[in-house]
């Protein structure tokens, strides 16, 4: 094939991925490595790249410490409790004790922060989210990291990361090829910082057709995160806690601000209050510990995101939707309305689309909700990611070998929706994990960790072989048939993408089977999944945009099989509302009071499971 | 189609193409125009519609659920610091102006470059303290939560 090989040699740090993760390590890498060199890889252009590419109105994680509002511990507290009790809280509590000095570099970079006109503090949409303009986000972000790195690579769909030849486990940069030009690109570099994104489009999403697209989560957000780990052979965690949102009907709009903000609530087809009802069976399935209606209303206590979705879908399922949200109260005072406008302009402009094209004006009805298809992520409410370790001031052993946000794999850092068991980082606390990576991975360097690093020539051949094979398989076998996209000897992206989120929906618990899932049903799940990697072999890309959509579908397939994986391992329904196991319908403290950790052999494929301790540091 | 591209407006610049997140914004080769080539991978994000210097680029909403007849325009700023959106219902009913500010300084202007920044001391460096820490944790003179200066003590176990 043509394409060149360009390399990019002596790299320090190499941020896999810009959204708010990668932005973040970019930017914090420049104040501890002054002479290091820094490089970004990004599949888009970091302007407008990840998550965060449309903007948001709300910043999720901020303490407000400076105005004596949560402590990090809070944090740990919310955090653990909306998860069932399944976080780091050695890192979720380092996070939340630097996100505010984040935050107040963003105001001070130009992102309208709103006021509160009576105290001056910032604008509270709920005890923890702040509320923002937030239209260009990430254009300002992406500004900071690029006056930082040395170099920005757009367009660049890293496809694997790069071992050290000289020493096991260790990474040695990333390989990928540059979806405009088609190029193969080599980066050696002594630590990689991934801030690449979770999952998107694995489960079957309830849109038929062209809304497939107003996913939830970003439909670039290609599971690369964990696609890029697993296949390096870093230990990952908590890869079945995924997440399934309680959204508006069909535009997947937010409710953040409507709960919270606008104040507005819940009721079903027949104008009732339907979740109370649904709670004392539901405690009888989690134990008073997860679920405690009146301490929560005593407390402030949230009851759990999952939990609240549970009776959602056990109120549809019993006959009694659509759920409505309850809009035409707030709607009447103009200021209110217009800030309901505003949030999804801000960020999920598809559903102000559709409230246009179905001539919806909360004013006079109340919009539909929907409970969405499962996500795999890590940075809302829910922790999937890479094992790693936290920070030496914090942790306990188990939870610490060196280096801070550094994964099992000597040298490879992650943030954002790449560290597991942190949920709640969101926007800001994803910048905030990238600028502990980002320092960890420079004291990395510094310590000499990074020392007689070889990539041998053999590695980056068989690397761009494995790259363009889609495209030459494509070549071998398109003349076969006539015309059209049926071919015995191959699949293209699409239909594989399709037969995936079959998958996953039928076998691990997606939208059509209300989330419901077993160990039999996983286990064919499983093999079928095995079957597919074959086929992954096979998969054929007629240019270098399919070969984009075959390597996020590899990717993605990565991480549909660790998502079941770890939910056959977990003999329990932790979290209902997010998925259930029929054969064990019951949350069980007593075996299952652990974080799981798997690794997939990059040799064999062959999965290892085991438990992990949970440590606690805050008090109820 | 999500998104879709004026004929008689687009001049095939392709920043649109150098923007879309998803890469779904290519040029047509016989037209030598822009279009969405594929439209279930459109998360309708707008950001090829604020980046097209033509306004050649609109939305029609995902056509498995969203009728037609509707719009929604955008004009975003970078000078004046403002995104100025226009709504406008199926049935014409409703039609809203909103405006907002995106940024509050002159644009890219306020974002330090770190290159220039004092280098951190050694004690920094030990410290778990990032970049302008500890005092843009609370603007004040207050330093960085600890273990210690929390009361707290990490347990193993389940206790609650």
């Amino acid at each position: 094939m043509a394409y060149k090989t360009i390399i990019e040699d002596d790299i320090d740090i190499l941020v896999a991925g810009a959204g708010l993760g990668g932005t973040g390590a970019a930017f914090e890498a420049r104040y501890w490595g002054k002479d290091k060199k820094i490089v970004i890889a990004e599949k888009a252009n970091i302007d407008r790249s990840g998550a965060v590419a449309q903007g948001l109105y709300a910043i999720n994680c901020y303490m407000g410490t400076r105005f004596g509002e949560n402590n990090p511990e809070d944090h740990v507290r919310y955090a653990r409790i909306d998860l069932m009790g399944m976080v780091r809280e050695d890192l979720l509590f380092d996070m939340a004790r630097h996100v505010d000095s984040t935050v107040h570099q963003f105001e001070e970079w130009g992102l309208p922060l709103m006021r509160n006109p009576k105290t001056g503090a910032y604008q509270r949409e709920g005890r923890w989210q702040i509320m923002i303009h937030g239209e260009s986000y990430k254009p300002i972000v992406a500004e900071a990291a690029k006056k930082s790195a040395d170099k920005v690579f757009n367009r660049i769909c890293v496809t694997h990361l790069l071992m050290d030849d000289a020493k096991e486990n260790r990474v040695a940069g990333a390989v990928g090829f540059n979806v405009r030009t088609g190029n193969y690109h080599v980066f050696k570099s002594k630590t990689v910082i991934v801030g690449a994104g979770g999952a998107s489009n694995i489960f079957k999403p309830r849109s038929v057709g062209e809304g497939a697209g107003r996913v939830w989560y970003a439909p670039w957000s290609s599971g690369s995160a964990y696609g890029l780990l697993i296949g390096a052979g870093a230990k990952m965690t908590q890869m079945e806690n995924r997440i399934v949102l309680a959204r508006f009907k069909d535009g997947y709009g937010p409710v953040g601000a409507y709960f919270l903000h606008l104040k507005t609530y819940t009721q079903n087809g027949l104008g009732e209050e339907y979740e109370s009802k649904w709670f004392p069976a539901l405690q009888e399935m989690v134990g008073k510990e997860y679920l405690d209606v009146e301490a929560s209303h005593a407390t402030h206590r949230p009851i759990p995101t999952c939990l609240r979705n549970h009776a959602f879908i056990n109120e549809v399922n019993a006959g009694r939707g659509p759920i409505h949200m309850v809009t035409m109260e707030a709607f009447q005072d103009p200021h209110l309305e217009e800030i309901g406008w505003h949030n999804f302009l801000g960020m999920t402009v598809g559903q102000a689309v559709l409230w246009a094209a179905t001539d919806v004006d909360p004013k006079n009805e109340n919009p539909e909700l929907t409970t969405s298809e499962p996500y795999v992520m890590g940075s809302h409410a829910t922790g999937c990611g890479a094992w790693c370790s936290g920070p030496e001031d914090v942790s306990p052993p188990e939870y610490f070998w060196g280096y801070n946000r550094m994964t099992t794999v000597e040298g490879l850092f992650g943030a954002g929706d790449a560290v597991g068991g942190t949920p709640h980082a969101f926007s800001s606390g994803s910048f905030t994990e990238g600028r502990l990576a980002a320092k960890a991975a420079c004291k990395y360097i510094d310590d000499g960790k990074a020392e007689g690093i070889r990539v041998s020539e053999e590695q980056i051949a068989r690397r761009k072989e494995e790259i363009y094979k889609p495209m030459e398989h494509y070549k071998i076998y398109r003349n076969e048939i006539t015309a059209g996209s049926v071919n015995p000897n191959y699949i293209n992206p699409r239909q594989g993408l399709d037969r995936l989120q079959k998958m996953m929906d039928e076998y691990a618990g997606g939208v059509t089977v209300s989330y419901m899932t077993n160990e039999k049903l996983l286990q064919i799940g499983l093999k079928k999944m095995k079957i597919m990697e074959e086929d992954l072999e096979k998969i054929a890309a007629e240019n270098i945009h399919e070969l984009l959509r075959a390597w996020e579908l590899k990717h993605r397939h990565l991480t549909s099989e660790a998502v079941m994986q770890h939910t056959l391992f977990r003999k329990e329904t932790r979290w209902p509302g997010y998925y259930y196991r029929g054969d064990a319908m019951k949350l069980d403290d007593e075996n299952w009071h652990v974080l799981t950790v798997s690794r997939r052999d990059p040799e064999t494929g062959e999965y290892t499971m085991e438990k992990a301790p949970c440590y606690h540091l805050v008090e109820e | 189609m999500p998104t879709f591209v004026y004929m008689t407006r687009c001049d095939g610049c392709g920043q649109c193409v150098d923007i879309c997140p998803s890469d779904i914004m290519h040029i047509d080769t016989t037209v030598r125009r822009a279009y969405n080539i594929e439209p279930n991978m459109c998360w309708e994000c707008y950001s090829c519609v604020k980046a097209c210097p033509h306004n050649a680029i609109d939305v029609r909403g995902y056509a498995d659920f969203a009728p037609l007849g509707h719009s929604v325009r955008v004009r975003r700023d970078e000078e004046k610091g403002v995104i100025a959106w226009r709504i406008i219902f199926r049935n014409g009913e409703k039609d809203m102006d909103l405006l907002a500010p995106i940024t509050t300084k002159p644009w890219g202007q306020a974002i330090p470059k770190l290159a220039d920044a004092p280098a951190p001391s050694q004690e920094m460096r030990d410290s778990q303290l990032l970049f302008n820490e500890p005092k843009y944790i609370r603007l004040d003179d207050g330093d960085l939560h600890t273990l210690e200066s929390n009361g707290l003590k990490m347990k193993d176990g389940v206790y609650y």
